[in-house]
């Protein structure tokens, strides 16, 4: 039986800069010039303060883990339970991920256990950024 | 706006609830449009406006052969129905229209002639959340409850205690789907979908639908049934992403839609008899009751747990069972405003004593949308 793949995303124009990046093994997220808010997801503009001025700049991949289910529901690519989780990076910005590399149980996935990113291609064009607890 | 000038004097759910194989989803919407026209005793072309989600307007005012001069296709989930209400009570001010239907069928559970779920794998859900394994909202609407009950000391005993108080409400409505009574351990023995949420915190998946006629206040006194009043309304949206919620403790969307209906209407917490929160899981009544201003932050479970919304508590909640045990199609909002209606009237049955001022609260999407109606019976 083939297996069936995790759905994929289709990468937007506004967003190809963090795409680009996952693929090179970066997180990549966006600052604002004029009032310095970092955010994500991407835009070509600060949704703080509406500026055009932004820029894009590589995160340190160091993030806490903020919340999550572990998901016993069948789901193409995955083989339950897993968590779905979100991660507070260390720049602010929270975003959905998966943990890698240990169990999915409540025993072992603590809320604000400090985690770093891994990146896990999937194909060719398509790298996702994953977090993984960080070694005490 | 003006305050106080609109009513509600038609409303009905569809015929049956539950498991209805033999009716497509726009023929649920017919269904409770029949039933409700029938309740306000009007028929179609007495009707100018026309609002609904799930289906196009479009569709479901050609299906019951209306003309429309007032349209509203808002769809923002299950709480689109509570929007609508506030739109059409706008434009009835307005003078866009005198008489407005607003429809809800879904064949939730069946799936006869109904749209498919899922994001665009372009749109930013589609891109950020659904590759990391999200399942629909069992996996998705869940996902902040962790952080509320790290920050709040909250127990999944007082998590599973909601749905053990509302099905004691289901147990007294003869509609319900589920009315055997139910305890904390049985909710927490029951199937595990996506920690910390077993089967019995997630809400019903069932066929069903309803309508709500509104028209002025000033021509509500010639209808047959009592009417039912708006006196207050209030909507807002904050994320498409669950992930990009604000505070995971607390919804933006439910703080602006409910100060807005509070404000509007000029009520205080303590005038209200009855009180309906959107709960298509258990944590949902936890953030309405504070974020509406009941409880303090994180202090919901408590107030459920020592029984204030229960069966004889001070603040009947969630009386027809809920989204958790009366029925849930998808989209319920039309259900929460459906029992308001009833508690006014005084036809509920779990009714509530003298019921005079009730209010329907909403979410839409996975705390994406939220809208809110405070109801009376009084004239305003």
């Amino acid at each position: 039986m083939a297996e069936l793949k995790r759905p994929l995303p289709h990468p937007t124009p506004e967003t190809q800069h963090f795409w680009e990046g996952t693929r090179q093994g970066e997180l990549r997220l966006q600052r604002c010039d004029d009032c310095r808010h970092v955010y994500f997801p991407p835009r070509p503009f600060c949704p703080k303060c509406a500026s055009r001025k932004v820029s894009v700049f590589k995160a340190s991949g160091r993030a806490k883990l903020y919340s999550y289910v572990i998901s016993h529901r069948p789901a193409p690519g995955f083989t339950p339970p897993y968590a779905i989780a979100v991660v507070e990076l260390a720049e602010g910005p929270r975003m959905m991920t998966n943990i890698a590399g240990c169990a999915q149980t409540p025993e072992v996935l603590a809320l604000d256990m400090p985690l770093e990113a891994v990146f896990e291609k999937q194909t060719d064009d398509i790298t996702l950024a994953l977090f993984k607890p960080v070694k005490g | 706006m003006k305050r106080k000038s609109v009513a509600v004097v038609g409303a009905a759910e569809t015929t049956e609830l539950g498991l209805i194989p033999n009716l497509s989803q726009l023929q649920l919407h017919a269904d409770a449009a029949l039933n409700t026209l029938a309740d306000a005793g009007l028929k179609p072309t007495d009707i100018d406006g026309v609002a609904t989600a799930g289906e196009s307007p479009t569709s479901v005012a050609h299906y019951l052969g209306i003309t429309p001069t007032w349209v509203d296709g808002t769809s923002v989930g299950g709480c689109s129905f509570m929007i609508h209400v506030r739109h059409a009570a706008a434009a009835i001010n307005e003078g866009l229209c005198t008489t407005v239907l607003i429809t809800h069928g879904e064949s939730g559970r069946s799936r006869i002639g109904s749209g498919r779920f899922g994001a665009s794998p372009a749109s930013l859900a589609g891109q950020f959340e659904a590759p990391f394994g999200t399942m629909g909202p069992p996996t998705v609407f869940t996902i902040p409850v962790l952080r509320y009950m790290k920050t709040y000391g909250i127990t999944e005993e007082q998590l599973a205690m909601v749905a053990v108080v509302q099905r004691e409400w289901a147990g007294k409505n003869p509609r319900a789907s589920y009315r055997d009574p139910i305890t904390v351990a049985d909710v927490l023995n029951s199937r595990m979908i996506a920690y910390p949420f077993r089967l019995l915190m997630c809400c019903l998946v069932t066929d069903g639908g309803g309508a709500l006629i509104l028209t002025s206040a000033e021509r509500a006194k010639d209808f047959p049934r009592k009417p039912v009043y708006i006196l207050g309304t209030g909507e807002s949206v904050e994320t498409p992403m669950v992930s990009q919620m604000a505070d995971f403790t607390t919804s933006k969307a439910f703080r602006v839609s409910g100060k807005k209906a509070f404000e509007e209407a000029g009520i205080a917490h303590k005038d209200v008899d009855h009180l309906m929160i959107y709960d298509a899981f258990a944590h949902l009544p936890l953030y309405g009751l504070e974020d509406l201003g009941f409880c303090k932050p994180g202090e919901a479970a408590s107030f459920i747990w020592e029984r204030n919304t229960a069966p004889g508590g001070k603040l009947p909640l969630n009386t027809n069972g809920g989204g958790l045990s009366y029925m849930h199609s998808g989209m319920y909002g039309m259900y929460a405003m459906q029992e308001s209606v009833r508690q006014l009237r005084g036809v509920a049955p779990a009714q509530v004593p003298n019921a005079k001022i009730s209010i329907a609260h909403g979410v839409g999407g996975m705390f994406a949308a939220s809208g809110t109606i405070v109801f009376s019976n009084q004239a305003p």
